[in-house]
């Protein structure tokens, strides 16, 4: 697929061509004012070149209305540049609602990409063809960025934070997948390979690759051996000490000071790292921090086993494909506004905040 | 130095001596010139230590709006008496700097000694105060660190601080950072102002300084006011956000 | 062609108007040097040190592309090459980018453009060339000890918790040295205030005041805050804080805010007095009167404002909102209007003019050439759609690089040719300054264009060993980055020959009539005998003018 001595880009998913276009054309404008003022000049050079050692220029004519129309060209191209460029980049960081969610977790010097049914890859993404992925991304360390030019996305992995993007892979092959953040000695190492298949070949390499445990069947051990069943199952003669999570994924929870939030991925997450700040209505504030004790890739599954239990993406565990993300608003990524604020705030960051305020001004 | 005379646009000599009328200084061809420059430079100076501060305050705003449960517990633990203290003491000392730069206005070296001497002194207990202030800080684990360890002593402001950010103890030493930076580069300016202040002394107490030329005592007092209106934001930034969980 | 010798009859010989007393010749010996109060001197000082720094960053990046000649890494190890790469970029942006065009030739130029006999504060002027050492001297040290591995965007939290290396040290360099520029430029605003000779109304004053003066303006309010931003860095290191640390609560992307605020600002602090300098090279060259110099005058003042407005585009990716990022790219491309519209002006000024090809005009016309180029392409990354495909690759690396080096390092060369002989009374070798012009074009162009392919191809910046399909190009760059070494060498040659063995200038070479021009080359160290009373504006050539001013051979330089 790449040549001994390629100009331009494997050209991969369905939006490479839209960005092309946007470049190709830039391109071609940039050419056209470049080769226009550079000949300019040759042609004036040569033409008013000094014939004489005292000769001098000609007086000087203002002429306003050309100083006007070359600030006013110039801005109108851009200003329709800009407003396709931004169309463009609307679409790159909106994802479809069927994407599948993947999670890359990028960490010196190396990716870990996590498939919702469970496999786990290191510095490379197996997906079929023709299938929206999101990929959500976190950082264990310093600040890394996921990006696979042949499918023109790029999104920096921020420690703190969860950030996303997606692409569909539209063309079997394999790409290059680079770290695009410098990172520390190991950056330039920091690559691998996105290897999209024809569906049937995906799913022989599901089959036959260590598929592992599905990431809910991961996250239910993960709730028995923590023990969190102790206080979120009912167990007889004892009083429930914490909420039942059957059916709570996706929908409205009551909270004690008389809020009420979604239950989605961002929630889940807060609830296990620091559990005293969304205290649901008619229980006591007992429930102890997990913080330190569950790692990244343990939260993930943690999540995914409950959104499992919820009335929306109750999936088998270990089925095929993702569970969709319908009904949730939190498709995480820094673009829906709402779900942005929420999505970027730093699982370290509980200070009582509400739904949608924005907590970190940064990420305005 | 070319041999030539230099003469400015008045035809004086430039290079006269010091008998007499004063002279500017080589490039300026006036004292009027001269003055208006050094004006211009010291208040360009000043907008320069606005947008030093300024990124400090901005680092502020952004904490302070995401972790405002914790600032407030934390900024309750400052001193507000001894903070206003500090305030009123700089206040003062901004009157007394201008009454120094008055002294000279009307000829009176005596005065103008007397009043720098006095902002001097106002200076130093500004910072005796807030090297007492250090020391609490200190002594309660409050410097950010490998010593930190931020508990606060009431219970009540304890429970509600805890409930409304559980991470709030980690968060404390933003604002404890972020506390320390700013007074402490605010300190730093107020120890160069007074070794500048010192200098002024000296060269009043040799009459430098006069009805005709104090622009040397104006522009500190610049500087002096300048340093004083950044304490006044200060003050309430840091130590008034935790009133409410006082007692 | 007609080759006679345009030279005054008035004015003194070459030779006699060399032996009159000048500011060089005015004191000798080392005290009289490094204690000098005289704007020229210390022109000079600036002079000698950026040009070490220059050498030292240009190593750093022989370096880079001897190491990117294979896709494997051979030459050095990756924290080698890591540390190389950070300290080519902080040296050549802080210490010589920024200082050197408004350090070198500004301290030379602005008090003889506006009639003054020095600057408002010449103690000053001395501290910020001695501050600017003590910063160097600092990052010295911490590349003698193996410097620093961050980036010179020292993104947080890998310069301060992940980073092994000196940062701190070099972050003190860098915040020392920002006072050197803010000295500068507060000199510059009281002096272009304060200072001009009678007459010399702002409508009258050269587009290099104008430049310099909005240069100043964004340093003034843009330095301290890197200023502040790098303390942070240093405290949080030192003292284990948590202010950009997520792990103790701080937030990454507040770092890069602050850090961009700056060194968005600081890319126009680096292209404007360039600017400056090709508005006199065009005008006096072209012996007309730059077109549209109002308008050319304004856009200076406007990329100065707009170009604080424009930070986030740095963020595109980075985690910051699309709402945000709309806003940012919109005024990205406002900010390029006045550019292009300088462009123009120059171009028109090229019209009916009388053009000389002595070598400043060459890097002038080569400097327009490639500055559209740069800055088209940044319209372009600023376009949202772009970036993130190209953000952080060699796309990136060549946008920066065609602005800065083929814009920034083309204007300084050219400001140097241009104003060598009022600087020093010699002249330089004609054929070799115009074959280094060109060395210097052709090694920048092979250099720097195949990485716009290679980063379109998907290639990311700093990276030490990279996949065999991008070597074609990088041997290519490689190649012409040898070819630009050659060109960056022969002038440091030439212009060190010209001092002892440079035939005579005369006062005015070029015959050009600008009021630095209305003294003696070299000038006294009071500049003008008597003060300079201005009737009309810069570059409005008459023939009888140029015959009294010209005290040169017509083909020389």
């Amino acid at each position: 697929m790449k040549s001994t001595f390629p100009l331009f880009p494997d050209s991969a998913s369905t939006l490479s061509g839209h960005v092309d276009a946007l470049f190709i054309v830039w391109s071609l404008v940039s050419l056209f004012f470049t080769i226009l003022i550079a000949g300019l000049i040759v042609v004036l050079m040569s033409r008013y070149r000094r014939r004489h050692p005292e000769e001098v220029g000609a007086d000087e004519r203002a002429a306003l209305w050309l100083e006007v129309l070359w600030s006013a060209v110039p801005l109108a191209i851009m200003l329709a540049m800009f407003a396709w460029g931004t169309k463009v980049f609307f679409e790159l960081y909106r994802p479809p609602a069927d994407a599948v969610e993947y999670t890359a977790i990028g960490k010196q010097w190396m990716w870990k990409v996590q498939h919702p049914e469970g496999q786990s890859e290191i510095n490379a993404l197996h997906i079929p063809v023709g299938q929206p992925v999101k990929i959500k991304l976190a950082s264990e360390d310093v600040i890394h960025s996921f990006y696979i030019p042949a499918f023109r996305v790029k999104q920096d992995a921020v420690p703190g934070r969860y950030t996303s993007l997606w692409f569909n892979p539209t063309k079997p092959g394999v790409y290059h997948l680079f770290c695009a953040e410098y990172c520390g000695t190991e950056h330039s190492r920091m690559i691998g390979s996105v290897i999209v298949m024809e569906p049937r070949d995906y799913e022989t390499w599901m089959a036959g690759g260590t598929p592992g445990k599905s990431m809910v069947a991961s996250g239910s051990d993960l709730f028995t051996s923590l023990a969190c069943a102790t206080c979120h199952r009912p167990s007889p003669g004892v009083t429930q000490r914490g909420p039942s999570l059957e059916g709570v994924f996706g929908s409205q929870v009551k909270l004690a000071d008389g809020r009420a939030v979604t239950a989605d991925d961002n929630y889940v997450r807060e609830s296990i790292l620091n559990p005293l700040a969304k205290v649901v209505a008619g229980y006591d504030p007992v429930m102890p921090t997990f913080q330190g004790q569950v790692s990244e890739e343990q939260l993930t599954q943690l999540i995914a086993y409950v959104r499992s239990l919820g009335p929306t993406g109750a999936a088998p565990a270990g089925g095929t494909g993702g569970t969709p993300a319908a009904g949730t608003p939190a498709a995480s990524g820094v673009t829906n506004p709402s779900s942005a604020e929420k999505d970027a705030t730093s699982p370290l960051n509980t200070a009582g905040q509400t739904q949608g305020a924005a907590q970190k001004p940064p990420q305005k | 130095m070319a041999s030539s005379p230099l003469v400015d646009r008045h035809g004086h000599d430039v290079h006269g001596g010091h008998s007499g009328r004063r002279h500017p200084a080589h490039q300026f061809d006036t004292m009027e010139q001269q003055k208006e420059s050094s004006t211009l430079g010291m208040w360009l100076f000043l907008v320069t230590e606005i947008m030093f501060f300024g990124g400090l305050f901005v680092a502020y705003l952004v904490y302070r709006t995401m972790y405002p449960a914790a600032f407030a517990a934390a900024s309750s633990t400052l001193n507000v008496p001894l903070g206003a203290l500090n305030t009123a003491v700089l206040i003062c000392s901004s009157l007394t700097m201008a009454l120094a730069i008055r002294s000279a206005q009307v000829n009176s070296r005596k005065g103008a000694v007397l009043f720098l001497l006095l902002t001097m002194l106002l200076g130093s207990t500004f910072l005796v105060v807030k090297g007492f202030e250090y020391a609490d800080k200190f002594r309660e684990h409050h410097v950010p660190g490998a010593t930190f360890n931020f508990a606060l002593e009431n219970a009540h402001a304890t429970a509600v601080t805890q409930a409304a950010d559980p991470d709030f103890q980690r968060h404390a030493q933003i604002f404890f950072s972020l506390y320390f930076i700013m007074t402490g580069i605010h300190a730093t300016h107020m120890i160069i102002g007074l070794g500048i202040l010192a200098v002024l002394v000296f060269y009043t107490r040799r009459g430098k300084f006069d009805s005709e030329y104090y622009n040397p005592l104006e522009m500190t007092g610049l500087y002096w006011h300048f340093v004083d209106i950044v304490w006044i934001f200060l003050f309430p930034l840091l130590y008034l956000l935790g009133a409410h969980l006082h007692g | 062609m007609d080759t006679t010798v345009a030279r005054s009859p008035i004015l003194p010989t070459p030779e006699t108007s060399f032996e009159r007393p000048n500011y060089l010749n005015a004191e000798y010996g080392w005290k009289s040097w490094l204690f000098t109060l005289d704007h020229k001197r210390i022109a000079l000082l600036y002079l000698l040190s950026v040009t070490v720094f220059f050498g030292l960053g240009g190593t750093f990046a022989g370096l880079i592309r001897l190491e990117l000649l294979t896709p494997e890494g051979d030459l050095m190890g990756p924290d080698t090459y890591n540390r190389v790469f950070t300290m080519h970029g902080i040296i050549m942006v802080f210490f010589f980018l920024i200082p050197a065009i408004p350090a070198v030739l500004g301290n030379f130029l602005v008090p003889l453009m506006i009639g003054a006999k020095d600057l408002a504060m010449p103690r000053l002027n001395l501290a910020s060339w001695y501050v600017y050492n003590l910063g160097g001297l600092f990052t010295l040290w911490a590349i003698v000890n193996g410097g620093v591995d961050t980036g010179w965007t020292f993104y947080t939290p890998f310069s301060t918790t992940y980073s092994n290396t000196y940062v701190v040290p070099t972050a003190l360099g860098i915040f020392i040295t920002g006072f050197s520029t803010i000295f500068t430029a507060l000199n510059f605003i009281v002096t272009i205030h304060r200072m001009r000779a009678p007459g010399l109304n702002w409508f009258r004053l050269p587009l290099f005041i104008w430049s310099t003066y909005a240069t100043s303006l964004i340093i003034m309010l843009g330095t301290p805050v890197i200023a502040i931003t790098i303390l942070l860095v240093g405290a949080e290191r030192l003292l284990g804080l948590g202010i950009f640390n997520p792990k103790l609560g701080g937030d990454p992307v507040l770092f890069e805010h602050l850090f961009w605020f700056y060194s968005h600002p600081a890319v126009y602090i680096m292209i404007l007095p360039a600017m400056g300098v090709i508005s006199e090279l065009i005008g006096h060259f072209a012996r007309k009167k730059v077109f549209g110099y109002r308008v050319v005058a304004f856009a200076s003042v406007a990329i100065a404002v707009l170009g604080f407005l424009v930070w986030g585009h740095h963020l595109f990716v980075a985690g910051e909102s699309i709402y945000s990022a709309t806003v940012f790219s919109v005024l990205s491309m406002l900010v390029a209007v006045p550019s292009a519209v300088k462009v123009f002006n120059w171009t028109a000024t090229l019209y009916e003019g009388s053009i000389s090809f002595q070598t400043p005009m060459l890097y002038a016309l080569g400097f327009i050439g490639l500055f559209t180029i740069g800055g088209l392409t940044g319209v372009m990354v600023a376009t949202l759609g772009i970036d993130p495909h190209v953000h952080d690759t060699y796309f990136i690396v060549a946008h920066f690089h065609y602005v800065m080096v083929g814009g920034t390092i083309m204007a300084y060369l050219g400001g140097i040719h241009y104003w060598w002989p009022k600087m020093t009374g010699r002249l330089y070798p004609g054929f070799l300054s115009k074959l280094s012009a060109l060395l210097v074009f052709v090694g920048f162009n092979l250099t720097f264009f195949p990485q716009f392919i290679l980063g379109y191809m998907g290639m990311p910046r700093r990276y030490w060993s990279y996949p065999p399909e991008f070597q074609v190009l990088n041997v290519l760059s490689t190649a012409g980055a040898t070819v630009l070494a050659v060109g960056y060498t022969l002038p440091l040659c030439y212009f060190a020959w010209s001092i002892k063995y440079g035939k005579r200038s005369g006062d005015n070479p070029w015959g050009a009539n600008s009021l630095e021009w209305d003294t003696p080359s070299p000038p006294p160290t009071e500049n003008f005998y008597t003060t300079p009373v201005v009737t009309h504006g810069p570059y409005e050539y008459t023939r009888e003018d140029v015959h009294n001013r010209t005290t040169q051979e017509a083909n020389f330089g």
